[in-house]
């Protein structure tokens, strides 16, 4: 990531009214046997927020979400989704909720629209006023670019077009809150960008509340307001890609060039030390470019740091990366 | 985030307020019970008319596609091809056709055991390849899946039945069933029989994680069917085996059928020298209702195990056996 003089941007949206958080999570411990897959997690996710989770494997990234779908029961700990525990959450509360799961092979036999449509029929009971439930199937096969394949059976799609089935099955309800575990895992570049695009047209157009998990580092920068790093069964870090950025480096690479010569420079002021530039050089400066942490720099410090055994200083550090 | 639907509303709430819906526009879809033409449809009820659709799309899908449509005819002709070679012996102390004695004899025997062996093997695949994790995801998601899959299994029985005695009754004769009382009997028969072999379908393919050791299932099942007097009288086995066949639905589906197609007189050949039509109701109602009670009970343990996760682990085991 090149930051080039930007006025440092609020990335925390502040819910406005008040409102109950969407998902809140307070010290979520999950035990199989003897093994402590989470040791106590906690964060909170505010309505209309695109949160990415990001986590090496193993961390502990499906089995978190998992539990806030209600698939998994949890050993300890205080989870409220939409304002309901999910191990207690009724047919109401997950008409409310959209899953986008991994097809397989699963309804290789129906036809896209009439998939969508039986999907969708489960979901009208629930429709509200404000919210009407579910989605106009031709306009969300239009929404996920699917209508040269309405008619085509599930198994004759390809790949991406079978994940974008699963998104379009995952938000048939047009949920209040949605899941996405691994999204673009198998996709070439265009699928992956038009997968980006729906994304933003959900948190954008629908208010939707995504809470995605990936691997992919460049993915959670584009899609995600706030991203959180899941390591050894807790948080350790929360906040934007920027805000991690500079938690963790707080050192910027300065290189420019002067007469044809290349130089480089790193400082913990860039400011200054291009002002300092400017005024001993001028004109003669050239290609100038200031490259701060990108999140994959970011992301391996604060892995490797917390691997090292550096577990609480890097708590601490990144606590003032919250709000 | 929407406050229209309340999770933790009590099912009592639609009564309540239900006379201030024409006043406050939405109001009445608040708790999920929508005003259809003056009537309140449940959304349970909304699910359970969703699976009679899917049920009907999904028996549809077996008969447009070539290997169901094999399924459905390879087993039958070979059925068929035996009778036809039978249709010159004689039943053991009469001068009447073993052929045309098997042919309602086959058909509920033969309904009897692919109505447990279909659904079996329908729910430990469909739990593998995901549609049951759908269908959790899905608000009564799992009602409109069981009832669909009792609709599609139950289908499928019957058109394979169809398959079996259509072409069968032009191949032997002596076939009499007469009366109306004959044609009522077929009909009690038959749906009773259903009604006490899906659910033991469904808790035997509830019972095994893997399709593959669901197929160990089958051979016991097929064993059953060879002692159940299905092919040949029983009156010469040992009286334990005989006993053993009449604890089980398949071998009373197969008398319940004999007695509905076949002249009165051969009833001089069963066990007891009677029909027993009375035992014959008895013994599939109580199947029926140990299946009802059990099966709900092995289905909710089922689906409530389904995850993401468990599907993503039963994909890679697959998959390790295909490469």
């Amino acid at each position: 990531m090149t930051v080039l003089e930007q006025p440092d941007r609020q990335a925390e949206p502040v819910d406005p009214a008040g409102r109950q958080p969407a998902i809140e999570v307070r010290d979520l411990r999950m035990r199989y046997g003897s093994t402590d897959v989470l040791t106590g997690v906690t964060f909170t996710v505010h309505p209309g927020e695109v949160i990415a989770l990001l986590g090496p494997n193993g961390a502990g990234k499906t089995t978190t979400i998992e539990i806030l779908e209600g698939f998994r029961m949890r050993s300890a700990g205080d989870v409220r989704v939409l304002g309901v525990d999910p191990a207690r959450g009724d047919e109401r509360w997950r008409a409310r909720l959209g899953v986008v799961l991994q097809s397989w092979r699963d309804h290789a036999k129906w036809r896209v629209r009439e998939l969508l449509n039986h999907l969708g029929a489960y979901y009208s009971p629930y429709s509200t006023s404000r919210i009407r439930r579910p989605w106009d199937v031709d306009d969300l096969i239009d929404a996920v670019g699917l209508t040269p394949h309405a008619h085509k059976r599930v198994r004759q799609l390809s790949g991406g077009q079978r994940r974008r089935l699963d998104v379009a099955i995952g938000i048939v309800g047009r949920p209040e809150l949605l899941f996405l575990d691994e999204p673009t895992t198998g996709f070439d570049p265009e699928a992956r960008r038009e997968f980006h695009d729906l994304v933003h047209r959900l948190a954008d157009l629908e208010q939707t509340t995504i809470l995605l998990a990936t691997h992919d580092l460049d993915e959670a920068e584009k899609l995600a307001d706030r991203i959180l790093i899941l390591a050894g069964g807790s948080i350790i870090a929360d906040g934007s890609a920027e805000q991690l950025a500079r938690q963790v480096s707080t050192e910027a690479e300065v290189k420019w060039s002067r007469r044809g010569e290349r130089f480089v420079h790193s400082t913990t002021d860039a400011t200054r030390f291009v002002r300092e530039l400017f005024r001993q050089y001028g004109d003669d400066l050239e290609d100038l470019e200031i490259r701060r942490a990108t999140l994959e720099d970011t992301y391996m410090a604060l892995v490797r740091e917390f691997e090292s055994g550096g577990r609480v200083t890097a708590l601490h550090t990144f606590r003032g990366a919250r709000r | 985030m929407s406050t229209e639907t309340h999770p933790g509303a009590s099912a009592a709430e639609p009564a309540r307020r239900g006379p201030a819906a024409g006043r406050t526009p939405g109001a009445d879809t608040r708790a999920g019970w929508p005003e259809t033409r003056g009537m309140r449809v449940h959304p349970t009820l909304m699910a359970a008319r969703a699976g009679l659709v899917r049920g009907g799309i999904e028996l549809r899908h077996t008969l447009t596609n070539t290997q169901d449509l094999w399924n459905y005819l390879f087993p039958n002709v070979v059925l068929l091809v035996v009778m036809f070679f039978m249709r010159n012996a004689t039943v053991p102390g009469t001068d009447f056709s073993l052929g045309a004695r098997n042919l309602p004899s086959l058909l509920g025997g033969s309904m009897a055991f692919s109505a447990m062996v279909t659904m079996k093997i329908t729910l430990a695949m469909e739990r593998e390849d995901g549609t049951l994790l759908r269908a959790k995801a899905v608000p009564n998601g799992m009602v409109g899946y069981l009832v669909g899959k009792v609709v599609q299994v139950a289908g499928m029985t019957v058109v394979s039945g169809l398959v079996l005695v259509v072409p069968g009754a032009f191949l032997v004769d002596g076939l009499a069933p007469d009366s109306p009382v004959d044609w009522l009997t077929l009909l009690g028969v038959v749906l009773l029989g259903l009604v006490a072999c899906l659910p033991l379908g469904a808790i035997l393919g509830s019972l095994f994680d893997n399709p593959r050791n669901v197929g160990v299932t089958t051979l016991p099942l097929m064993g059953l069917v060879a002692t159940s007097g299905i092919f040949y009288p029983i009156n010469g086995f040992p009286v334990w085996l005989q006993w053993i066949a009449q604890a089980f639905p398949i071998y009373w589906l197969g008398l319940g059928t004999r007695a509905a197609l076949l002249p009165d007189e051969m009833a001089a050949v069963e066990l007891g020298g009677s029909w027993r039509h009375l035992e014959t109701f008895g013994v599939l109602g109580a199947w029926a209702v140990l299946g009802l009670l059990i099966a709900p009970v092995v289905l909710r343990r089922m689906a409530r195990r389904e995850s993401g996760s468990t599907v993503a682990a039963r994909k890679e085991r697959a998959l390790q056996r295909i490469h």
